[in-house]
């Protein structure tokens, strides 16, 4: 299942105004992974996921989403591969009612309308949001916004899905649904956080990013109780590793 | 604070719209369309028409009851509008001072009929606006206007501009309240610094668009803003609207009030 392959090579990216935020980055995510992308404020988490379908074109250096380069051109596939999920929730949610705002991406699928109303139908079952689907946005609590925003991004069946700061905002029984729901997304997926316990939850895997480049590589269990390493990138030890 | 004010009584004509009462389950074409005729059939009359005018209210005061509005709400943003009518109107009867008839002794001047004119057309207008607004969700209103064949980009900047007047509302808020807190009597609360604050509030709008914009790319958009609102036309917006220009018809081309008058003079006899 090659098509599932995330491959970051020598990414550099600089921002119009002269900010290098990626230098050179470095990693491979097989299908199925789920991987925690962890870093202080400002170390680039965000820019890269931006990356992961084509918000942003990097400067020098490939990215390749299954088996294709990202470029300008192959861009329009490579947004029906990945899913990103923005970490506000109200850049996400640009229509004016819910049921409209999760039927965006599949109707601009080209799907049919029974399909169309199946996808959303699911996708907001899947987070348990079936009586807010005439709602307008504005309506909405902020937990409420954030699980619409993910049904608006799982109804379009990404294969791979990106988050960004996706628990913040969210009141712990929202949180632990969410977790329960990240788990029951097999395919591949990539969270940017400062929830660390979220990410030792949910990913087997972590990266730590510093100033834009990659700090460490490897099993969460084992980058997450790094007290050393967290702390020289303004993290600290998960809760739950804390009391032990 | 004013601005939190305003903040929420635009909050409570949206909420107004999502009622469940007989008029908000409409279809909002017709609406649409019978607004526009009432509006068009108020405005057709010569301008020193004033008892004519006078039965048209019959319009929203039925909205009013049936659609549960409360009068109270849209009186006042009648109100709030009124300057501009005043304006335009409060002239004419030092302009135009022809006696066109004695009552009671005093004379009538033309200007002062035709400034009564004017205010009677302008409140059924801007209430019949209101209440359009008020019994349909604006988002039904933009689509009706789409299938009445306005431009998909005019649709689509409507429909963008319900959204987020109430995130950029919330962000003005925000940032006033924070000024607010450490401003202290007139200081911090001048001109500068509420220029600066226009100019933070554009530059956070910009940013905003542009996430907004990956949003909508990362979802596959086009250029064209895809809709599955299937509205059927009932029995009873067709009775609706039948009924509406009937009304119409009838209240611009006969004497209405006249006719109740002779029949009111008919039964004392």
């Amino acid at each position: 299942m090659s098509h599932h392959i995330i491959e970051f090579k020598d990414v550099f990216f600089r921002y119009p105004d002269g900010t290098e935020a990626l230098r050179g980055i470095n990693f491979r995510i097989t299908h199925g992974e789920s991987v925690g992308i962890v870093g202080a404020n400002g170390s680039g988490k965000s820019t890269l996921l931006q990356h992961m379908n084509g918000c942003l074109l990097p400067t020098s250096g490939t990215v390749t989403i299954g088996d294709l380069p990202l470029t300008r051109k192959t861009r329009q596939e490579i947004r029906r591969k990945v899913g990103i999920i923005f970490q506000n929730p109200d850049d996400q949610l640009f229509m004016p009612t819910v049921f409209d705002d999760v039927a965006f991406g599949p109707l601009n699928l080209g799907m049919d309308e029974a399909c169309v109303r199946e996808r959303v139908h699911r996708a907001l079952g899947m987070v348990h949001g079936l009586d807010l689907r005439d709602k307008p946005p504005h309506h909405l609590s902020g937990g409420q916004k954030s699980s619409v925003a993910i049904a608006s991004v799982i109804a379009m069946e990404p294969d791979i899905l990106a988050l960004d700061e996706p628990a913040a905002n969210l009141d712990p029984k929202s949180r632990r649904s969410l977790i329960a729901f990240l788990k029951t997304f097999t395919h591949s997926k990539m969270i940017a956080s400062h929830d660390l316990d979220l990410i030792l939850d949910v990913c087997e895997r972590c990266i730590v990013i510093g100033d834009g480049s990659v700090v460490a590589d490897g099993p969460s269990a084992k980058i997450l109780s790094n007290r050393t390493l967290l702390e020289e990138n303004n993290l600290e030890l998960p809760l739950s590793l804390q009391r032990c | 604070m004013t601005f939190d004010a305003q903040y929420f009584d635009i909050g409570r004509l949206d909420r107004l719209s999502y009622r469940d009462t007989f008029v908000h389950h409409l279809d909002p074409r017709v609406k649409v369309i019978a607004t526009m005729l009432f509006l068009f059939t108020v405005i057709s009359f010569p301008k020193y028409e004033v008892v004519a005018l006078v039965p048209f209210f019959l319009f929203p005061v039925l909205l009013m009851t049936l659609g549960e509005i409360p009068v109270r709400f849209i009186l006042r943003k009648v109100l709030l509008v009124s300057p501009f009518a005043i304006l335009i109107g409060v002239f004419n009867p030092f302009l135009d001072t022809g006696t066109v008839a004695i009552i009671a002794g005093i004379p009538i001047s033309a200007g002062s009929l035709s400034f009564l004119s004017i205010l009677l057309k302008f409140t059924l207008t801007i209430s019949a606006a209101l209440l359009l607004i008020a019994t349909t969700s604006f988002p039904g209103v933009c689509h009706a206007l789409r299938r009445l064949g306005l431009p998909s980009l005019f649709v689509s900047q409507l429909l963008f501009l319900y959204r987020y007047i109430f995130v950029l509302m919330e962000e003005a808020m925000r940032i006033t309240r924070a000024r607010d807190m450490r401003s202290f009597g007139t200081r911090g609360a001048g001109i500068k610094v509420f220029v600066r604050l226009i100019g933070t509030l554009f530059v956070r709008t910009v940013d905003r668009a542009e996430r907004i914009y990956y949003a909508m790319l990362s979802r596959g958009f086009q250029g064209d803003i895809p809709s599955l609102r299937r509205a059927r036309i009932a029995v009873t917006d067709l009775a609706y609207l039948t009924a509406m220009v009937m009304f119409l018809a009838v209240f611009r081309f006969y004497r209405v009030t006249e006719g109740i008058g002779c029949l009111a003079q008919g039964l004392l006899r």
